[in-house]
């Protein structure tokens, strides 16, 4: 069946480009699967647009800020327009790796430790009196990242007591919220999910392995070449299980709908260690997702496809109070 | 219909075998990607290098163009030579002749853009490793020029008098120590993009001597050098060099248009002749259309005083953006004061990173500017900023400069909370843009207050990698 599909992209946050980038792909996989696509770059005419559109469904392809973070998620509940991936209350829990941190230690799915701050803390409430302790306990180096930040944007590595100041007003830059996180030496894994028939089905774990020496970083995020993934990750079958696992319990816990990424370090000994929950992962030629989808025999179109389908399906009525 | 074939991971490995190595050297970079946030509407971009356009008559170049389609259309619309065509070749020599040099039209080509002749004469005389040196920090533009030929960069730390000759001899020496022989000199001599200063008198001369010297090439970018505000103009290289040892690369961007592409390479003949094949090579020739529109503006006579309008504009908004500096900006802070152009060099403590800050300027405040890293290879400029006030009116420069110094003040105020340490006796906790100016009045800020030589920053920030 032919549908009117909203395709929306872009937008002011950060990742502006990335998105634009995973919104071509989706278009043209809509067009090829037979699709209207009403591509929109979303701006203040975003309402009014979706409601002239006359779509039948909206495909959000928007990362980081306002897309991803439950804003615009509310905006098509308020216009009743079915749309694909997490809702809001999913969207917002993602999106705050705080909070995210927070329901695993809840649910019991390991997650390196950390301590959050706000600037307030610092400005008002002599947080800083308490950093010895943090570094203490976490031990160096330290990642500190924004609490809201989709991408690998403002994450600093703080080596010594001396760098941590530097990395705050850095990883402050991003958001008015930040996080102290022991750092977990290993091997960088993300695990896609997507909703079925049976509910949401881990697919094949990705490791993301940097050709070079360095940080992980946005750049070879979305750059070919610059990072060798492997999928299936090379991983003894009990550990694939495991890393499975704790992606479907963080995914569930999280409420997410449709499809998500958890990205997780596997240490040397011990679980993988779950990070953060990408509720709208990148879609772009050099995404994780794509790759784990195709690994499952999954195309990008029949992926593209499915998370359509799921949203019209999505009952209107959970529609949060 | 699903096709099957069209499956990332192989799609991506297929691409990535088929990459050129020096494509490695290529970044685009996150930095890249949030530039282009900074087109909205709602953000002042004090970021681009752009002139301002909106400053020609749109009556002159409906008026241009009609002249072309009326008497020489097919020409207009056909290939040119390469070198390009002699009316416009004529208009270069008269702008040369402008600054003090004289020059046959059979010394040059006419380039798509000044750029291309960054690229031209890279690709002409650097093989992958050849060193290329370049003043620190250099113009943004031509780092991925050196980076797509694999070339091996040294950049030579400036002051307020341009590139340190010094430094640059001492750094000649060490690399015939190394027996590795720079194959050129890349530099913008006057109101350097991105630091705004301009190389004295003393140390054009000595450059062109050690150029002689040593036999080594120089490329004297010159974009500016016709919009100065201030002072009497210093000879360029070329003039001084008489054209052996000096490579000339001009434009009408900054003083006509950008859109427009052309610029100029002038160069003695036998490197002429490489040039011309490598030109032939990228695009055949320049369009045809737009040097005869170069030749049909200068046959007017008028270029010159359209010249001196922009550079009363800039003056202006130049003057607003220094004023708007003192006031805004935190005593921690430096920057450079440059009698013409279009940017200004502005460093900040060096705990502050401007790509941090730009991120959260963008987000906070809506206002943008280069960050300082763009201008060097090695990772330092961490702490500076280049700010362009030929593309923003006053009112804007004044606006967007209160905004990014507001963020600084955060920045410091939060570092100062947060490390311990006050930056200036107390002054980290106040916000107020008045307590700085009283700050200021009681006397210099210490060491800054005398801003001899441009910052360098020696730390990278990220400590990843060792990690």
């Amino acid at each position: 069946m032919s549908l009117r599909v909203a395709v929306l992209k872009g937008g002011t946050s950060l990742e502006r480009q990335v998105s634009l980038r995973s919104a071509g792909r989706v278009e043209r996989a809509l067009e090829r699967l037979g699709h209207d696509v009403i591509p929109i770059d979303v701006d203040a005419a975003l309402v009014q647009q979706l409601r002239d559109s006359d779509a039948d469904v909206a495909f959000v392809a928007l990362h980081g800020r306002g897309g991803e973070d439950g804003t615009v998620q509310e905006l098509l509940e308020i216009v009743g327009m079915p749309y694909t991936g997490s809702g809001v209350l999913a969207c917002m829990r993602c999106m705050d790796k705080v909070l995210t941190k927070h329901l695993l230690v809840r649910e019991h799915v390991p997650t390196p430790d950390f301590f959050a701050f706000s600037d307030v803390a610092f400005r008002e409430f002599g947080a800083a009196d308490a950093l010895p302790a943090i570094e203490e306990r976490l031990g160096f180096p330290i990642v500190v990242k924004p609490a809201a930040q989709g991408s690998a944007l403002g994450i600093e590595f703080a080596a010594s007591p001396a760098d941590v100041p530097q990395a705050l007003v850095a990883a402050f830059s991003y958001d008015n919220r930040v996080l102290l996180e022991r750092h977990v030496k290993g091997r960088e894994l993300a695990v896609g999910l997507l909703d079925g028939e049976h509910g949401p089905e881990a697919l094949p774990i990705v490791e993301a392995k940097p050709k070079q020496e360095y940080f992980f970083d946005f750049e070879a995020r979305y750059e070919i070449g610059k990072t060798d993934y492997v999928c299936p990750a090379d991983l003894p079958a009990d550990v694939t299980a495991l890393a499975q696992e704790l992606a479907g319990k963080t995914y569930r816990l999280l409420g997410c709908y449709g499809f998500a990424r958890i990205d997780m370090m596997l240490p040397e000994e011990g679980p993988p260690q779950v990070l953060e929950a990408q509720a709208i992962p990148g879609l772009t030629e050099t995404s994780l997702f794509p790759q784990a989808a195709d690994a499952a025999g999954i195309s990008f179109d029949e992926f593209v496809e499915r998370l359509v389908q799921l949203a019209l399906q999505r009952s209107p009525a959970a529609t949060p109070a | 219909m699903p096709d099957r074939h069209q499956t990332t991971s192989h799609e991506i490995e297929r691409y990535a075998g088929l990459f050129a190595k020096r494509t490695r050297q290529m970044r685009s970079s996150a930095m890249r990607d949030l530039m282009a946030i900074t087109a909205r509407p709602e953000v002042i971009s004090l970021a681009g290098g752009l002139p301002d356009t909106s400053t020609f008559s749109p009556e002159t170049f409906a008026a241009l163009t009609a002249t072309i389609a009326r008497e020489s259309c097919a020409s207009a619309l056909q290939y040119g030579p390469t070198e390009g065509f002699d009316e416009t070749k004529r208009c270069i020599a008269e702008v040369m002749a402008v600054e003090g040099m004289r020059v046959e039209i059979g010394d040059m080509i006419v380039t798509t853009g000044g750029q291309q002749v960054i690229d031209l004469v890279t690709k002409t005389l650097v093989d992958p490793g050849d060193v290329v040196i370049c003043e620190a920090p250099t113009y943004p533009g031509a780092v991925p020029v050196f980076a797509s030929y694999e070339a091996d960069v040294v950049q030579i730390e400036m002051d307020a008098d341009g590139m340190r000759i010094d430094l640059l001899e001492e750094t000649l020496e060490r690399l015939d120590q190394e027996r590795r022989r720079p194959k050129f000199i890349y530099t913008v001599p006057t109101f350097q993009n991105p630091a705004g200063v301009t190389l004295s008198a003393p140390r054009r001369q000595r450059l062109v001597e050690i150029a002689r010297e040593r036999e080594l090439l120089v490329l004297e970018d010159n974009p500016y050098g016709l919009l100065r505000y201030e002072g009497e103009p210093l000879p360029p290289l070329r003039a001084l060099d008489g054209g052996v040892y000096v490579l000339y690369l001009g434009t009408f961007s900054k003083i006509l248009s950008p859109g427009i592409r052309i610029g100029w390479v002038v160069a003695p003949p036998p490197v002429l002749a490489k040039i011309n094949l490598g030109k032939q090579a990228a695009d055949l020739c320049t369009s045809s259309l737009t040097q005869q529109l170069v030749a049909g503006f200068f046959a007017e006579g008028r270029w010159l005083a359209y010249v001196q309008d922009l550079c009363g504009i800039y003056r202006r908004r130049r003057d607003a953006m220094l004023d708007a500096l003192a006031e805004h900006f935190p005593p921690e802070a430096e920057w450079t004061q440059p009698g013409g152009g279009l940017f200004i060099w502005a460093t900040l403590p060096d705990f502050i990173d401007t790509e941090d800050l730009l991120a959260k300027a963008i987000r906070q405040e809506s206002v943008a500017f280069v960050p300082g890293s763009a201008a060097y290879v090695d990772g330092r400029g961490g702490s500076s900023m280049r700010l362009n006030f030929s593309a923003a009116g006053e009112d804007d420069i004044v606006e967007g400069i209160r905004r990014i110094g507001k963020v600084i003040d955060e920045q410091i105020s939060l570092w100062g909370t947060i490390s311990g340490k006050g930056t200036t006796g107390g002054r980290a906790a106040s916000s107020s843009a008045g307590e700085a100016q009283d700050d200021r009045d009681e006397g210099p800020p210490g060491p800054l207050a005398d801003v001899v030589e441009l910052p360098r920053r020696t730390d990278t920030k990220r400590g990843a990698s060792g990690s």
